[in-house]
């Protein structure tokens, strides 16, 4: 392996955790989907409060996924965010209605009032979910665009990605992209579900919560094992000697050629199933949070690890298969992709700083008493 | 065609819309939290609980704030992709490294230490919080940091060269681009200006309190932190002002004669000190009907010396210069450049067909021809040279209201931070309290005049020579760009107003109580 194809595979990989944090922080979109449904105005506020320490979390991570893409893979970038216009336009008109919402929401003088602003929560919660799975599965079921670099030569017409009338309308409307966008749902609303049972000292809302789990997870187990046959039943693209090759079952074939993803995406399954039904049988147990998200990281870098590695196209073109999308492809040039290796070595010292400020920050589980004392609340 | 204007003038609008909303809370954020930082810097030296209250009080004003910031941000970065795809492409080998720095080194490091900032007050202990509150400051002043290395490096590209093959720029060499003058001077401009802003922030919210004789020992105290940190900040951004205006001499001379509204310029160029633009364009090479000039202050400005040639417009256009022997010479023009453009953009495609057919001989020779040329490349998309020239009215009435406004604050900070320390009474008086007010308006027509200058002064570029905005657009339909701005245009709106309206209750009902003691 060359330098510049090791340096692909390296920033792939970079992605693929980015992406799989941000979906384990989806828990905080998860639980803004339960806010208003079947809780109380205290039990409320100690659910806002605890999400509302970390929404910021969850919506740089987006932010730098979004910043990682356009360094690391720039035709991605131009391609699918030009392209899929409206399906990125409603993912990030959600995270705006969500960024103000917490600081807004009992601030006296919001002009829209309390309830406005838990909509947008509960709306983000939602829309923010199902369509970043959305956003997801158009790296297995592809878009439809056209690249033509040349393009850029037509005065006329110089736009190089081409995506269909829809722009990304098409794909929320793929009920294969529907499918991951549900079970991203319902994961994020499990995973709330184990952080509000880790973070909030609440006996009846703990109780509450373990049931949810179940609930929740048992609906997300369907629609992800639905959409994991889909994908290992699918037909994909491989870059094999600089030309774009069609190849049936590819994702399966991923998965024995990379055995190693195979063997982690079982390990991820089997974490986030016994985080499920461990909370839901153990009703004193806590670490479920842990358990299902370390899961959940494991299994989505997986998922990408078999979308990107191996050749595969990690956004095929459903009309011309030459402007599928690869890591070869679609990579920014050695020198960047040099400098911004040794700019990723800064991760560690973030992720370090950030857990250590949290381990103070979240020594005990929030209370009532703890909010009735605090001058900052949600 | 028509379609891709259309296109292209609702993409700017849009882009031009968040970026206008975004740099109304922006600036707040970044002076503010260094206002703060030193409020509770003092509480934790002296120990008095009193600035602790203020520090509480501002900090909660600054957390209103920091979320619209924050909302118009996402969007932003977005918005690159978005609606600016092929810009994405032909330079994001370049582009995207400075946000996806900003988003690792600064966006993390706000993100956690704000929450400390905010919920940590009983949580840690108060050595960890006042550096969690410096930190938050280190975070938003590096978020701002790389930002404006990437807006710098579209004013003046560096750094870089065009690999045909791939048909985009790809970086040679990082250090240029992250401390190219242009983006040191535009990073120390922008965040000076943000600390004045802020001051003045400071200024107008304590003139309230003084006004309604609520909490005046804390407004007091508050206007002495905001008027030093805003004098401290007037200063530097007519210090780095100066330098920002070098540079744009250097490398945006179009820039430059469009803020003066210069159309010939001449050796000893006067700089318009007050002037009215004719509205129906130039008569006789002299756009201006009015004005009050200060004798060879542009060459001086410029180039530290009163004799020195500066191009106007026309001069640009017609390659003309005078040399420092006063000889008028002819170098490129922008029918040249044009031409060289289109040259460079011939090349490029006979490439593309050498490397289909395999001719190596070939593509040796179109990329040669494509790097002799490419400096001029963007012009090649210019149907005629006056395409090259920006909006005049805005640059010119921007770069006037930034540099009045500018002058006014200096005063303002000059004359508050003296009467704070030595005629604290004076702060009382009901105009004063007034002026102080009316300037957090003044102050944010000033930081947006500013981004006007900067922004449509470089038109039609959105990579300077390499780059205009016809080219760089994405594949979208105008209509739905058009709908989308609206809908960012009255999300913003209404975002606007919650602030504004949750903000003026929170300092009048703050206000009620003793902030002193809100500990």
């Amino acid at each position: 392996m060359d330098t510049l194809a090791f340096l692909q595979a390296y920033w792939w990989l970079l992605i693929s955790v980015l992406g799989a944090l941000l979906v384990f922080l989806l828990f905080v979109q998860g639980g803004q989907s339960m806010i208003r449904c079947g809780v109380d105005e205290q039990q409320r506020q100690l659910m806002v409060n605890s999400l509302g320490r970390k929404w910021e979390f969850t919506y740089t991570t987006l932010v730098v996924f979004g910043g990682a893409f356009f360094a690391a893979f720039p035709l991605f970038y131009s391609t699918s965010f030009g392209g899929a216009y409206w399906l990125w336009m409603l993912i990030l008109l959600s995270f705006v209605l969500q960024a103000v919402s917490y600081e807004f929401r009992r601030k006296r003088g919001n002009i829209y009032g309390t309830g406005t602003y838990d909509a947008f929560l509960m709306l983000n919660g939602f829309v923010g979910c199902v369509l970043l799975g959305v956003a997801v599965s158009c790296f297995f079921i592809g878009g439809q665009f056209t690249v033509v670099k040349t393009n850029i030569l037509d005065h006329a017409a110089p736009v190089i990605s081409n995506w269909a009338p829809s722009h990304g309308l098409e794909a929320i409307a793929n009920p294969f992209n529907m499918i991951l966008g549900l079970a991203v749902f319902f994961l994020a609303r499990t995973l709330a579900c184990l952080y509000f049972i880790n973070n909030i000292d609440d006996p009846e809302l703990s109780t509450r919560m373990h049931r949810r789990t179940l609930m929740n997870g048992l609906v997300f187990a369907l629609f992800f094992v639905a959409y994991v046959v889909i994908i290992m039943m699918a037909d994909g693209y491989r870059m094999v000697d600089g030309k774009i090759e069609q190849v049936s079952n590819i994702y399966f074939h991923n998965l024995v050629d990379m055995w190693w993803f195979g063997v982690l995406f079982l390990i991820g399954v089997v974490m986030v199933l016994f985080a499920i039904f461990k909370t839901a049988f153990y009703r004193g147990w806590r670490c479920g949070i842990w358990w299902g998200g370390i899961g959940t990281v494991v299994v989505v870098i997986c998922l990408f690890g078999i979308a990107g590695y191996n050749g595969t196209a990690y956004l095929p073109s459903q009309i011309d298969a030459a402007s599928s999308l690869t890591i070869a492809n679609s990579s920014s040039s050695l020198f960047t992709l040099k400098v911004m290796a040794w700019v990723s070595l800064v991760i560690p010292f973030v992720l370090a700083y950030i857990w250590y400020v949290w381990a103070k920050m979240n020594s005990t589980p929030l209370s009532e008493q703890e909010l009735e004392k605090e001058s900052h609340t949600y | 065609m028509n379609d891709l204007l259309h296109l292209v003038d609702w993409s700017r609008a849009q882009f031009a819309l968040t970026a206008m909303y975004h740099w109304l809370f922006v600036p707040l954020t970044i002076g503010l939290s260094l206002i703060v930082a030193i409020m509770e810097t003092i509480y934790y030296r002296t120990g008095d609980t009193a600035w602790k209250g203020i520090t509480k009080f501002w900090m909660t004003l600054f957390g209103i704030n920091f979320a619209c910031g924050v909302a118009t941000g996402l969007i932003l970065e977005f918005e690159f992709g978005t609606n600016w795809s092929n810009y994405s492409w032909f330079v994001g080998d370049i582009f995207g490294a400075p946000l996806a720095i900003e988003g690792l080194f600064a966006f993390f490091m706000e993100a956690t230490f704000v929450a400390v900032m905010f919920f940590g007050w009983n949580k840690v202990s108060r050595g960890f919080h006042l550096a969690s509150t410096w930190l938050t400051v280190l975070g938003v002043t590096l978020s701002a940091l790389w930002i404006l290395v990437a807006n710098a490096w579209m004013q003046s590209p560096v750094g870089m060269e065009f690999n045909p093959a791939e048909m985009r720029n790809v970086m040679t060499d990082f250090w240029a681009v992250a401390l190219s003058p242009v983006a040191i001077n535009k990073f120390f401009h922008t965040v000076f200006s943000a600390w004045t802003l802020a001051g003045v922030f400071v200024i107008g919210v304590s003139s309230w309190l003084l006004l309604k004789k609520r909490n005046e020992g804390a407004a007091v105290e508050s206007v002495k932190v905001g008027s030093i940190v805003g004098l401290a900040g007037i200063l530097l951004t007519l210090f780095t002002g100066h330098g920002s205006a070098v540079e744009v001499a250097r490398v945006q001379p179009m820039k430059l004669a469009a803020m003066e509204g210069l159309y010939r310029g001449s050796v000893g160029q006067d700089l318009v000190g007050v002037g009215v633009l004719r509205p129906d364009g130039p008569v006789d090479e002299d756009g201006l009907a009015f004005s009050v000039d200060i004798p060879h202050g542009l060459s001086y400005l410029i180039y530290g010396k009163p004799d020195r040639f500066v191009p106007g417009i026309y001069d640009l256009i017609d390659g003309r210069e005078i040399t420092t022997d006063g000889d008028t010479v002819f170098t490129e023009s922008y029918a040249d450049k044009i031409a060289m453009g289109l040259k460079a953009q011939k090349a490029l495609a006979d490439y593309n067909a050498a490397a289909k057919a395999n001719d190596e001989a070939a593509m040796a020779t179109a990329a040669a021809e494509v790097k002799a040329n490419f400096a001029n490349f963007g012009y090649g998309y210019l149907p005629s040279p006056e395409a090259a020239i920006p909006p005049v009215g805005m640059s010119f009435y921007a770069f006037r209201i930034m540099v009045m406004a500018g002058g006014f604050l200096l005063l303002l900070f000059a004359v508050m931070t003296w009467w704070s320390f030595r005629r604290r009474q004076l702060l009382s008086n009901k105009i004063v309290c007034w002026i102080g007010m009316l300037s957090v308006v003044i102050v944010w027509v000033c930081s947006q005049a500013g981004w006007i200058v900067a922004e449509v002064g470089r038109q039609p570029w959105v990579i300077q020579n390499l780059m205009p905005t016809t080219a760089a657009i994405s594949g979208i339909q105008s209509g739905s760009v058009e709908l989308t701005f609206w809908i960012f245009a009255i999300l913003f709106t209404c975002l606007l107003i919650a602030e504004i309206s949750i903000m003026l209750r929170y300092i009048s009902s703050a206000s009620k109580k003793n902030i002193e003691q809100t500990v």
